[in-house]
């Protein structure tokens, strides 16, 4: 009984429970309305070769451009007589692919090298930091465009242009939050300890980088969606026939007076699968905030 | 106890209570007591028991999601009632207060000259050069060196202490009636802490301000304070004059309190060489308590004192406590003092 | 401070050089035989080795690239085998016109971006901020090309207001208006949406300052607080994410450009990379870099002056 009067315990600031997280995720509608979004979108792009009321590649020159609503296509047809609805369900695969995979694709590349780079510092941030630069110099669509003409017209190699596009941004945050990070107490008191780096930079600090990482990834899907979706305007995504947002879009613009559906419809996808992630994105990281904040 | 000349604050039955996301919290329950022109008023308790919740509720300074109720009058006038409006001409003015951390409580962007020049161009309406000139006055008021130089200086170029002066001075440029001061120094070396407080003890008498130190250090308390109050759960547990308090305690959590405190000072005892500890933790309040807060943790407690919480009354001359079992504790071998 | 401006300026510089490889070796990766992509169909053999000594293609790839860079700095960017014309000169008429799409985008940006942002800040959690907020959102989700579609539908064809597309040079300010409005609003939106956002999060992180607490407590009325104490601080944050969307915009302008069919860079960058006309594509995406960087330059100076501790050394604490 010698110590002075205890005082309240400070709350854990790296562990909270799921549940009050998922509470607290439950309690703002528009989150939960985007990943009901999202939820559908993917469920749309697995389930599309068998949910899709027509064969998304058919053509049928009898019904070319046809409104909303006609002979049971339900969005109309495009300009060789393709359902509409069949063909952006469909799309979704591409858009998802290239979308959601480059993103991870960057993660995965990025993660490791941002946190060497800035654990070690040194030569090797040096040199991760200078290709940073350079690769952020270049417009995101120009970098894309230009990697996407050079490896060739296609949907890996779209992935591929986008995925590199955003490798930049996931390294610049795993370095920084690596920078501050590593001269946390606990950190040098493993240093002290003799752990080694590899057994410091998986236990100790890549579980307090995570949160400003799943930011970045809530507001890069969305982006490389729309990425994939230029890319495909232009051409250099997706080659026909396989159905694409993007070439649809591209393909409706000689229509716009005559066919206004077949240009809205394409849109109306991107649109609402943007939305969803980046609704979905919101509350993840308003959920996440409050737990950074204590 | 000295009665004071006039009651410059009088706070009665002070309720404050927050409804949040994770439920409602009683942060301040039935706080009373009066504040004398001139006088130091010390307002006591560990982490969470209201007493930085009762600063802001005399300011105004409430979240949104914090209700308040109960009286209080800055001399003479009631401020419950009043509009933010009105509110605002009387912060910084007539009563004012200063933060526990002075590193993040100036504004990064603006020069220290600005930031005090700032409220009296607000409340004295005077010009930015008259301002300026009463700027460089006020931080000589706090003994900042080379005043002149200093009023064009950013607050990252200034130390932790000369921060808190620089803060000191926006809060008396108006010369208030009432300063409230949340923890001024405990973000501070010990030997910057006697400054300020010394600055603090100077200003009361050039400038006759009431001063209301919010604090959790005794030490502080009995350097600078006149009276002091003391806090639990929102609760007052006890008051009266510092002397009498410190020699006399009447509650045993104030009693726990002084006994978990290195005292130097005293001659030593049998009972005085062991620090105590109070077992437990400073609960939170969700609901009227329906027994004494302190019970819990307190070695007396019996089931008197589980039938309803105490009401503040005098116990000893001029000494209040919130007990049924008040007094200092009996000279009984091995036992905690 | 000085020290700091030279160190940034340095590493600019270097990272300048860097990319001005880059785009030598990309362009060069692009498939196929530059020869055959600069000369008329069907060339003969000989026509094509004709073609490479005169491009300076027989030579080895440093060579070429020293050789390039040499011209570049001199203001010659060599001349597009499609057109005819020096590269430098087509840039020198285009680059203005992006440029002032860019700035009229940003312009909208701003004009809207930051007022609201505020709005939805300070009246946090009211019917304000959710409508503000949700609009924002939307504006994020839309891809910009789609709305560019929409809008031409909309104005130009059915209410025949705006001209659907083409390119007016600012002698006639009003008609250049007429064709720029459109554009600028659709490149513009997406960066609104952005910068709203991000006012919106810096002015409730402004809010719950400890400093705006003091503000408050020496009675500061409502307007002083969020336009004196709040504001400046969130501008800091605002500005340096404006600048980071930089590229984003010129991004945005690429497509843009290629629907309004606007004769800025981003149309031309699209066309060199279909049409393989190398030195115009060397020459765009060099000047985009250039451009970019020192973009990015400017826009850390300008957070070093806004920021005072980076430009007055702190003290000990």
């Amino acid at each position: 009984m010698t110590v002075a009067p205890t005082m309240a315990p400070p709350a854990p600031t790296a562990v909270t429970s799921r549940g009050r997280m998922r509470r607290r995720f439950r309690r703002r509608p528009l989150a939960v309305i985007g990943l009901c979004g999202v939820v559908l979108v993917v469920l749309v792009a697995l389930l599309a070769p068998w949910i899709a009321p027509y064969d998304a590649s058919a053509s049928d020159y009898s019904a070319v451009l046809k409104p909303p609503g006609t002979g049971g296509h339900l969005l109309g047809t495009d300009d060789v007589g393709r359902d509409l609805l069949s063909r952006l369900m469909v799309g979704t695969r591409a858009s998802l692919t290239a979308g959601v995979l480059s993103t991870f694709l960057a993660l995965v590349i990025a993660v490791p090298v941002g946190m060497a780079a800035g654990y070690y510092r040194g030569a090797i941030d040096a040199v991760v930091s200078r290709v940073t630069d350079v690769v952020l110099s270049f417009p995101f669509l120009i970098l894309a465009v230009g990697l996407a003409a050079i490896l060739g017209p296609s949907l890996i190699n779209a992935t591929i242009a986008l995925a590199v596009s955003q490798i930049p941004m996931f390294v610049r945050i795993a370095r920084g939050e690596v920078l501050g990070l590593r001269e946390q107490e606990y950190v040098q008191a493993s240093i002290v300890n003799g752990a080694p780096s590899r057994t410091i930079l998986r236990r100790h600090l890549l579980p307090n980088i995570l949160n400003p990482l799943i930011v970045q990834t809530t507001v890069a899907i969305p982006g490389a969606i729309i990425g994939a979706a230029v890319l495909s305007f232009l051409g250099l995504g997706v080659q026909p026939p396989t159905p694409a947002w993007g070439t649809m879009l591209s393909d409706a613009q000689q229509y716009i007076g005559s066919a206004p559906w077949f240009a809205t419809f394409p849109g109306v996808a991107i649109a609402i699968t943007t939305l969803s992630f980046n609704l979905f994105g919101d509350g993840l990281r308003d959920v996440l905030d409050v737990r950074m904040g204590s | 106890m000295s009665t004071p000349t006039s009651t410059r604050l009088a706070v009665e039955d002070l309720h404050v209570r927050f409804d949040s996301d994770d439920g409602t919290v009683l942060a301040v329950n039935g706080v009373s007591f009066d504040v004398g022109e001139g006088e130091v008023l010390a307002l006591v308790g560990e982490s969470g028991c209201g007493k930085s919740m009762t600063a802001m509720a005399l300011m105004g300074l409430l979240p949104p999601t914090a209700t308040r109720s109960g009286s209080i009058r800055l001399a003479g006038r009631e401020l419950t009632g009043l509009r933010q409006r009105e509110m605002r001409e009387l912060r910084g003015r007539e009563i004012s207060m200063i933060f526990q951390e002075p590193m993040t409580s100036l504004n990064p962007v603006y020069t220290v000259g600005y930031l005090v020049a700032e409220v009296l161009r607000r409340h004295e309406g005077l010009s930015r050069r008259a301002a300026k000139e009463r700027a460089v006055e006020l931080l000589e008021l706090v003994r900042i060196p080379a005043p002149r130089q200093r009023v064009d200086e950013y607050p990252h170029q200034m130390s932790g202490g000369m921060r808190q002066r620089v803060m000191i001075a926006m809060a008396v440029a108006c010369n208030p009636k009432v300063l409230l001061a949340d923890e001024p120094t405990t973000a501070l070396d010990v030997t910057i802490q006697a400054q300020i407080l010394d600055i603090m003890r100077d200003l009361r008498e050039k400038l006759g301000t009431s001063v209301v130190i919010i604090t959790h250090d005794l030490g502080v308390v009995a350097d600078i304070a006149d009276r002091v109050v003391v806090m639990y759960a929102g609760h007052v547990v006890e008051t009266g004059v510092v002397d009498d308090v410190f020699a006399r305690p009447q509650h045993p959590y104030t009693i726990g309190l002084l006994g978990s405190v290195p005292r130097p000072d005293l001659a030593p005892t049998s009972a005085s060489d062991r620090l105590t500890e109070i077992p437990g933790i400073v609960p939170t309040l969700r609901q009227p308590p329906h027994e004494c807060v302190f019970a819990p943790r307190c070695p007396r407690a019996d089931d008197e004192c589980r039938r309803d919480m105490p009401a503040l009354v005098e116990t000893a001359p001029g000494q209040r406590a919130a007990c049924v079992h008040p007094g200092p504790v009996p000279e009984r071998a091995g036992a905690a003092s | 401070m000085r020290w700091y401006i030279l160190r940034r300026i340095g590493i600019s510089l270097l990272t300048l050089f860097i990319a001005t490889v880059v785009v030598f070796v990309g362009v060069r990766a692009l498939p196929g035989d530059p020869a055959v992509a600069m000369s008329a169909e069907s060339a003969s053999p000989r026509a094509l080795q004709a073609i490479r000594v005169q491009y300076g293609l027989d030579k080895p790839l440093p060579v070429q690239y020293v050789n390039w860079i040499g011209h570049a700095l001199r203001g010659d960017l060599g001349h597009s085998p499609k057109t005819g014309l020096s590269v430098a000169q087509t840039l020198v008429q285009r680059v203005p016109i992006t440029l002032e799409l860019t700035l009229l985008a940003l312009l909208v940006a701003i004009v809207i971006g930051i007022p609201i942002g505020i709005l939805a800040a300070v009246r946090r959690g009211t019917i304000a901020d959710y409508v503000a907020s949700t609009t924002a959102l939307g504006g994020l989700s839309v891809p910009h090309f789609w709305l560019g579609i929409l809008f031409i539908l909309l104005f130009a064809v059915h209410l025949g207001w705006l001209p659907a597309s083409g390119f007016v040079p600012l002698t006639s300010p009003l008609e250049n208006l007429q064709h720029m409005l459109m554009p600028a609003v659709v490149l513009g939106i997406g960066l609104a949406a952005v910068v709203m956002r991000q006012m919106r999060s810096a002015m409730l992180e402004s809010l719950g300052a400890d400093y705006v607490r003091t503000a408050r407590a020496k009675g500061l009325s409502e307007r002083s607080v969020v336009g004196v104490h709040a504001l400046r601080n969130s501008l800091v944050t605002v500005v340096t994410v404006v600048g980071l969307q930089l590229g984003a915009l010129i991004s945005g302008a690429v497509v843009t450009e290629q629907i309004f069919l606007v004769p800025g860079i981003g149309k031309l960058t699209i066309d060199s990379v279909f049409s393989r006309d190398y030195p115009s594509l060397q020459g765009v995406v060099l000047v985009t870099a250039t451009g970019y960087i020192l973009a990015n330059l400017l826009v850390d100076l300008a957070y070093s002056v806004l920021n005072p501790r980076i430009r007055v050394g702190g003290a000990a604490s």
